[in-house]
């Protein structure tokens, strides 16, 4: 590991039931468990340790679904900076249409898919358990794991997938993203910490990594050292989404070259290990350490971690960063053709909500490999990148039939629109999320009109506070809810509005409360009517949001019934599957106990 | 045998003797409470912050909202459900739609000497 001058866990009492069990059992040695397990069968797995395994299994990728769907699990593939080549994106849609098949069809995806997720990680649902080792070997002799892509330890490192390619950048962040994942995915030191532990490093000038939310963050900065100018990164410490407490990243006054991030890096995720909260998993995430320290104690006690001397922080670039960040007259994401800095072009394209089928997933590969792209991206926006296009092959490879499906141009609704994973297959999740987004866009592509010069509108359904759509930082931000509609309890959602990153952060304000799933098409129609109406020439959404005050908003327009049909209103919870023939809990095939 | 009981999955599930058994996201009428000034509070349960026994009864605080009000917030201790035989472990869980009464604990944690 890198120079730290504390090197080995300070221990303290384990209060938490988690943390008793990681106690016993975590980090590495959970894969023997895991495999024997796998040999024996689920129903070996004794009913009274299933809690303490389920939860150790995370750390492997592994996430038990919800009730109604036991011995299916979720597998989460961490790909750092979301970046693959063809071969392994292939390697993963064979996964998902060898392994990732469930008992029913979803209604819009079929069976058999792959989702792209929010932190550049891909999720495949169904896996059973007798088939992890397989799946286990598929991916690492080719170079993909799900080691800690999940659990309370370093996820998935999260940047720009176009580092070194992008046209405006800075450093080229990728070898500093390689170099963290190589030291901190199976380090002994960082394998049990307090909570989950995101890291961002950004090197572009847009902003691509999203590096205000998340637990720690390495910036883009310049700062002048014995009179030279040394390009490296601020570090910013204690953002996130979750719980209605997010959080924007705060600036710890550090300034890193390259070399040093993981010096840097190995000693705030010391001092987080060392002095977060293990008796409250609920305040366990650094950002209420940092609440409580404050940036400037945060600072000192990392200086006990790290052999040389702090520097300040240098000069940020924030205010050339655009991503996702609600401009009017700068792409938020990086959807369409964009020229690389070695005369190739990459293209971004459109995932809606993120999923593809495994057969997509894999004819994407092949026509990527077909171009000679050495890259595919995941975005942090649920898109995919194709790398490496040469300019003499552009047009051909946008007349590919897979982009009519996955387009480089798409409507404005469905180009923004992300969705977590939902009451499909999550446990948190108060409502159905990613059909519903679907739904959502097409009846807004049907039958409201764009604004002027809106090329994207970013709307983010989240199911619950956990925030895995992050919901907080969308023109219109979706958070699952509950009401009661003619007596009788709806899904629903609390609509914010004007969130968005770039220069100036800002978190969406919530303006309108509990409205029913089927009048939240109506709401942004009526949303956008106002906002035609009233804008200034060239004011982007977030621009005409900011200039209300929230009395103003929160009268702004009402949510209204429409020709939108809702076919999830009610309590898709509450049953095994939400798209069965038969929903209710009862018809599950899944066994529910060890003797089933 | 001793109950076991806890919440999963940042607080998502009640779990007793290590099997999931109650889930947030259902909506629970609340009479005589102090979380809100609506009577009954239509309340969501979002997430369990911490569960107790009290035998027979399996008790929790539960974050969540009024639904009618928007009271953000934790109830008092609430009954989630029974373990009445305490040798067979079985979870009778109560039914959130009828009206439940949330109570603040009485009894110290360590009895008076």
């Amino acid at each position: 590991m890198s120079g730290g001058l504390r090197t080995g866990p300070l221990r303290t009492p384990m209060p938490s039931k988690v943390e008793g069990w990681k106690d016993e059992v975590y980090g590495g040695d959970i894969r023997e468990h895991l495999f024997r397990f796998a040999e024996q069968g689920w129903s070996t797995i004794p009913e009274d340790e299933r809690d303490a395994w389920f939860e150790r299994f995370k750390w492997w990728g592994l996430y038990h679904q919800r009730k109604g769907q036991e011995s299916y699990f979720m597998m989460r593939i961490g790909t750092p900076n979301g970046r693959m080549t063809p071969e392994q994106l292939r390697v993963v849609g064979e996964i998902a249409n060898e392994y990732a098949s469930g008992p029913v069809d979803n209604p819009e995806f079929g069976n058999a898919y792959a989702d792209f997720t929010t932190r550049q990680a891909i999720q495949l649902h169904w896996i059973q358990l007798q088939d992890v080792p397989a799946i286990f070997e598929r991916l690492e002799s080719n170079g993909m794991s799900t080691i800690q892509a999940c659990g309370d330890s370093w996820r998935n490192i999260v940047g720009s997938p176009v580092a070194g390619r992008d046209g405006d950048e800075h450093l080229d962040a990728w070898p500093v993203i390689q170099q963290l994942h190589e030291e901190f995915k199976g380090n002994e030191a960082f394998e049990n910490l307090p909570r989950k532990w995101k890291v961002a490093v950004t090197g572009d000038t847009r902003g691509a990594g999203q590096g205000d939310i998340n637990d720690l963050a390495f910036e883009p900065a310049t700062k002048t050292i014995d009179g030279e100018e040394v390009k490296g990164f601020n570090t910013l410490v204690g953002g996130g989404l979750a719980r209605k407490e997010p959080r924007f990243a705060r600036d710890i006054d550090v300034f890193c070259t390259p070399e040093d991030v993981p010096k840097i890096a190995a000693g705030v995720s010391a001092l987080f290990r060392d002095h977060g909260n293990r008796e409250n998993r609920f305040k366990a995430r650094i950002k209420f350490l940092v609440d409580e320290w404050g940036t400037e104690k945060v600072r000192e006690v990392l200086q006990e971690y790290v052999d040389h001397e702090l520097p300040t922080a240098g000069e940020n670039l924030r205010e050339q960063y655009n991503y996702n960040a609600g401009k009017a007259d700068e792409p938020g994401d990086y959807i369409g053709v964009h020229e690389q800095h070695d005369g190739d072009y990459f293209v971004g394209l459109s995932v809606l909500v993120g999923r593809m089928g495994a057969d997509d997933v894999i004819e994407l590969a092949d026509v990527a490999e077909s171009y000679g792209s050495e890259m595919i991206g995941i975005t942090q926006r649920q898109n995919l990148i194709v790398a490496d296009v040469a300019e003499d092959d552009l047009d051909a490879f946008l007349d590919e039939p897979l982009l009519e499906e996955y387009s480089p141009d798409p409507h404005p609704f469905m180009r923004g629109s992300i969705a977590c994973t939902g009451t499909e297959f999550c446990s948190l999740s108060i409502v159905e999320t990613k059909n519903r987004m679907v739904r959502y866009g097409r009846w807004l592509r049907d039958n409201v009109e764009v604004p002027d010069g809106i090329a994207e509108f970013h709307i983010h359904l989240s199911g619950c506070t956990a925030s895995c759509a992050q919901p907080q930082i969308a023109d219109v931000s979706l958070r699952g809810m509950k009401t009661r509609k003619d007596g009788e309890p709806v899904e629903a959602f609390d609509i914010g509005l004007g969130g968005g990153l770039g220069e100036n952060p800002q978190f969406a304000d919530w303006v309108e409360m509990r409205v029913a799933a089927d009048e939240v098409p109506g709401y942004i129609e009526n949303l956008l009517r106002a906002f035609e109406d009233e804008r200034t020439d060239g004011e982007s959404f977030r621009e005409f949001i900011a200039r209300h005050d929230e009395e103003e908003l929160t009268g702004l327009v009402e949510p209204k019934e429409t020709s939108y049909e809702d076919p999830y209103m009610g309590n898709t919870k509450m049953t095994w599957y939400p798209y069965a023939e038969n929903p209710e809990m009862e018809a599950s095939p899944a066994p529910s106990s060890a003797d089933d | 045998m001793v109950t076991s009981v806890h919440q999963l999955d940042d607080g998502a599930w009640l779990s007793v003797n290590d099997s999931r058994e109650v889930n947030v996201s259902d909506l629970w009428w609340l009479s005589r409470h102090d979380f809100c000034e609506c009577e009954p509070a239509d309340f969501l349960a979002e997430g369990f912050v911490e569960i107790s026994v009290d035998h027979p009864n399996i008790e929790g605080r539960i974050a969540g909202q009024c639904i009618v009000c928007g009271e953000s917030g934790v109830t008092d201790w609430l009954t989630l459900g029974r373990v009445i035989d305490s040798d067979d472990g079985r979870f009778y869980p109560v039914d959130p739609s009828s009206v439940h009464v949330p109570n603040r604990r009485h009894r110290l944690a360590t009895p008076p000497e």
